[in-house]
């Protein structure tokens, strides 16, 4: 949906993309029915009680692997820094905020110039669930603070498995440069809720990946808010989800300052029974926003019957003085003339499959500059669809080992 | 590889699309027949079932054969899968090839070659093989590490079919309208690639074209005109001649052989 209102209205009188209470108090946002905008997709009950704030019963270990210079700390609740760029939008990051008792927080100083990644390993403590039972609560929130033209790349790399619910707070400051990277690799028993928060300075930058693979639910909400103009945020994301998963990612791009950029790339595939993934792409353009350009694009591969993609782009344009604005989303399956393309060479129908998905993917994962973050996500892809039965005869060997030469 | 001759047989050929209308029978009864080292020219209007003919030998889903037969060295084409016939030994460049996004030329031909040969090449001679022929193609080594056929001129993408073809070596190549969207540059080049293959004896090449431009670069022994879904008229290289002064009216209007009413335009 689109829409565009120059009349100078307040924005929660016109908008297309809704306006969520915003509270550190968890009391302050209703516990939802399901109805609402915001959750109606995403199945409650197997939040496993998430939004009433349960004890943490489990934990998730939080590792961090920092090259010299590079702060990490462990801030306590009190801690002013908390909340700077983030106040909570919903009853789980509320809760998740309230819950962690403080925060890690990274901090890589101005100037600095990194070329090796900072990455935490977010590992879920609880074993892995056996049947019917839940893995244990945990709560986190982080905070990982660019100084003023810095350049470096952060790397979340979440695995095991927990019921979470984990804020992250990214503050890039003034002409600096962030590629960062959420990988969520959970084991399937996972839940993950998460609010991730981008606050983009002045001519600075953003490169983002969200790779979501594993779990049994995970429910992401990345935002973009600048802090002045020339600011420039690259959202990219990448999901597979499978049978029985739900993947839900709900990204908030709002343009304020005048002459910021946004990019929204999100290409996800979905097999099997009751796999359901969730896009929703919500861009404002606020009335000072001149010059903004923006474009947001979802493209759904659905590999099999009982899988359902929904995708959901709102863009509400409150300025016409802009470079550009639109969006674009597709949800298809194989395209069978590319299939036939590739049979028609001796590539076996599996094997043609694997080849079209690795290629839809590749688009994406190949702008990730950190290569063996880059093989372990595709190998990921290429295991996942090698588990797909072939309709057609089996696929020979021969040929298989060229897939992501 | 030894020089044994194959041969293509088609027999009593019927084929049949599904319409909104029902199923729609597009080849009538074809006949012919492709030898290793032949060179044979189908010609024909819009509509007469020449690229149906290709896509049938190829084992398009969309094409069903309801009657007669196909095979190479006496084996039964039409049980086999399109990749099993590749691999068999068919090719089929197309007219139209199509997208395939963030899949680079370079894996695609090596997965191929890969399927067709039984093996993996070895990779420093086939990266010999590939550039070689890619320049005699004169197609810059940039273009390997593109997507397949993405954003391709239409002059790149035939150019990446003979490409393939020459790779490949195919005992029978089916050529549908191959010459078609090139300037006479590209035509030159791509005649040549045909010509390379052809000059092998190893391939048996069934060129289908609607214009005989490209018959000026290529010479075939054979020429066959198409018309309603069937061959009707066959003869040599004169044939084409005869073609180029008059054209197809002859087989289309006159109630010639094999034209029946109705048959009109099918693309």
């Amino acid at each position: 949906m689109v829409v565009i209102d120059a009349t100078g209205r307040p924005p929660m009188a016109s908008g297309a993309v809704p306006r969520p209470v915003r509270s550190r108090n968890p009391l302050d946002h209703d516990v939802p029915t399901g109805r609402e905008e915001a959750w109606r997709f995403t199945p409650l009950r197997r939040l496993r009680g998430l939004l009433t704030g349960p004890d943490a019963d489990g934990k998730v270990s939080v590792t961090v692997s920092a090259p010299a210079g590079i702060a990490v700390e462990q801030l306590d609740a009190a801690d002013p820094r908390i909340g700077r760029s983030y106040t909570p939008a919903d009853r789980v990051a509320a809760f998740a905020l309230a819950r962690a008792g403080g925060a890690t927080a990274i901090t890589i100083p101005a100037e600095a110039a990194t070329a090796e990644p900072v990455v935490v390993h977010l590992h879920g403590e609880s074993p892995r669930a056996a049947a019917g039972t839940a893995a244990g609560v945990a709560y986190g929130h982080l905070l990982v603070e660019i100084g003023p033209f810095a350049s470096a790349t952060v790397v979340l790399d979440h695995t095991g498995s927990a019921t979470y619910a984990g804020n992250v707070e990214v503050h890039v400051g003034h002409g600096a440069s962030l590629t960062f990277v959420s990988l969520q690799d959970w084991d399937a028993g996972a839940v993950h809720v998460g609010a991730h928060a981008y606050s983009i300075g002045r001519d600075a930058k953003l490169r983002s990946f969200t790779v979501t693979l594993g779990g049994d639910l995970v429910r992401l909400s990345p935002t973009v808010d600048y802090r002045g103009p020339g600011g420039d945020a690259e959202l990219n994301g990448v999901f597979f989800t499978d049978a029985g998963q739900h993947q839900e990612h709900r990204l908030l791009v709002t343009h304020t300052p005048r002459s910021c950029r946004s990019r929204v790339t999100y290409k996800g595939a979905l097999r099997g029974d009751g796999a359901h993934s969730v896009w929703i792409g919500d861009v404002v353009i606020n009335a000072d926003a001149v010059d903004t350009d923006t474009y947001e694009l979802n493209r759904n591969l659905v590999l099999t019957d009982g899988a359902r993609a929904d995708s959901v782009p709102n863009l509400e344009i409150l300025t016409g003085e802009v470079v550009g604005a639109g969006h674009a989303s597709a949800t298809g399956r194989f395209d069978d003339e590319a299939l036939f393309y590739l049979q028609s060479r001796g590539i076996p129908p599996a094997e043609a499959r694997r080849l079209v998905v690795h290629g839809f993917f590749a688009e994406v994962i190949d702008r990730i500059e950190v290569a063996d973050l880059r093989d372990r996500i595709m190998a990921s892809v290429a295991a996942r669809l090698g588990e797909t039965p072939a309709e057609d005869e089996p696929a020979t060997p021969a040929g298989a080992e060229t897939v992501g030469a | 590889m030894t020089a044994a001759v194959s041969t293509l047989e088609i027999r009593n050929l019927h084929v049949s699309v599904e319409t909104e209308e029902g199923p729609r029978e597009i080849l009538r009864g074809v006949d012919l027949t492709v030898r290793t080292g032949e060179t044979h020219a189908i010609m024909g209007p819009n509509g007469s079932g020449k690229s149906t003919l290709s896509y049938s030998i190829a084992g398009h889903p969309k094409y069903t054969v309801t009657d007669g037969s196909i095979t190479l060295d006496g084996e039964d084409v039409l049980a086999l899968g399109v990749d099993a016939r590749a691999r068999a030994g068919i090719f089929l460049a197309m007219q139209y090839p199509v997208e395939i996004p963030g899949v680079s030329v370079s894996n695609f031909l090596r997965s191929s070659a890969t399927a067709v040969r039984g093996e993996a090449p070895k990779l420093r001679t086939w990266v010999k093989e590939v550039k070689a022929s890619m320049e005699a193609l004169e197609m810059d080594p940039s273009f390997a590490e593109r997507g397949v056929n993405e954003g391709f001129s239409g002059g790149e993408k035939k150019r990446h079919e003979i490409l393939q073809m020459a790779l490949l070596k195919p005992k029978i190549a089916v050529l549908d309208e191959t010459d078609s969207g090139l300037d006479v540059d590209a035509l030159r080049i791509v005649s040549g690639g045909i010509e390379a293959v052809r000059a092998k004896g190893e391939t048996g090449i069934l060129l289908i074209t609607h214009y005989t431009r490209i018959l000026r670069y290529i010479k075939p022994e054979f020429v066959h005109v198409m018309a309603a879904g069937r061959i009707v008229d066959e003869g040599g290289p004169e044939l084409a001649a005869v073609l180029e002064d008059s054209g197809y009216d002859r087989y289309v209007k006159g109630g010639g052989a094999a034209a029946p009413a109705g048959a009109g335009a099918v693309s």
